[in-house]
């Protein structure tokens, strides 16, 4: 087992097993802190597959901005003094049964597949990534800040308080 | 040697416990992680590909945008569950049926 495995089975059991501590966590607050566990992982296994920008950006966006948001929503919407957290899982059998099967067909998919295609070196992608967005996905990359605008004014219109309300 | 298959089976892991928070927990703030998990599964998928399968960077460019609607996906639920928990003073799913006719 070289160094790649060694680092690529750390990341994945780390996300893996942090992910699980979010779902079935039966304090919100505990999930909230496996979540950063969860992140920090997946950012690991982006600097695996080579993806430093996006590695990057996962840290900044989901740890720094997501997070924390969420953070505040568990806070917002709990009394720190509310301990008794009744009917916190419901049809815990049929869940169970879908997220198995889903997770045995998916993998087994992903085994049994003859991936084919071009293995792409590991090399810098921040300064290619610029380009495709100023370029082939310019499109996208307008409609995207777009839409960053859109969600951030429909948040603020929703959670502000109405006067005649 | 790791290949595209772990990454699969990570991603696939990641889903797949992301479905199961959906389907059965019933506080918000916590539906609203086990999407942040399914999005996140869906980003490893994208840049494995993207590096094992594709040999070029369009994985990545769409990891990007599926980061940007996860940011406001959140930012917009965020304010939804705030706003039914100044209404309702809970934060369970189940009891916001204003809308049920």
């Amino acid at each position: 087992m070289n160094a790649e495995a060694v680092v690529f089975w750390v990341f994945a059991i780390v996300t893996v097993g942090s992910a699980a501590v979010v779902v079935l966590s039966r304090q919100l607050i505990y999930s909230a802190f496996a979540l950063l566990f969860t992140f920090f992982g997946v950012a690991g296994l982006y600097v695996l597959l080579g993806a430093d920008f996006l590695a990057a950006t996962q840290l900044l966006v989901y740890v720094g901005g997501i997070l924390v948001l969420l953070l505040f929503g568990v806070m917002l919407t709990h009394k720190i003094y509310d301990l008794d957290l009744k009917a916190e899982t419901t049809q815990v059998v049929p869940g169970l049964i879908v997220a198995v099967g889903l997770f045995v067909i998916l993998s087994a998919t992903a085994v049994r597949t003859q991936w084919m295609g071009l293995v792409r070196p590991p090399a810098p992608t921040t300064r290619e990534i610029g380009r495709l967005f100023l370029g082939q996905y310019l499109l996208p990359f307008e409609a995207a800040s777009v839409l960053l605008l859109v969600a951030l004014m429909g948040a603020a219109m929703i959670v502000r308080r109405r006067r005649d309300a | 040697m790791i290949g595209l298959q772990h990454y699969l089976v990570v991603s696939a892991a990641l889903f797949s416990l992301g479905i199961l928070g959906l389907l059965t927990r019933r506080n918000a703030v916590h539906v609203l992680m086990s999407i942040e998990l399914i999005l996140n599964a869906a980003n490893v998928n994208l840049v494995a590909f993207s590096r094992f399968a594709a040999g070029n960077l369009d994985g990545q460019v769409f990891g990007v945008f599926v980061i940007v609607v996860a940011a406001s996906e959140v930012a917009v639920g965020l304010a939804i569950v705030l706003t039914l928990y100044r209404l309702r003073r809970t934060p369970n799913l189940d009891e916001a049926d204003i809308l049920k006719g």
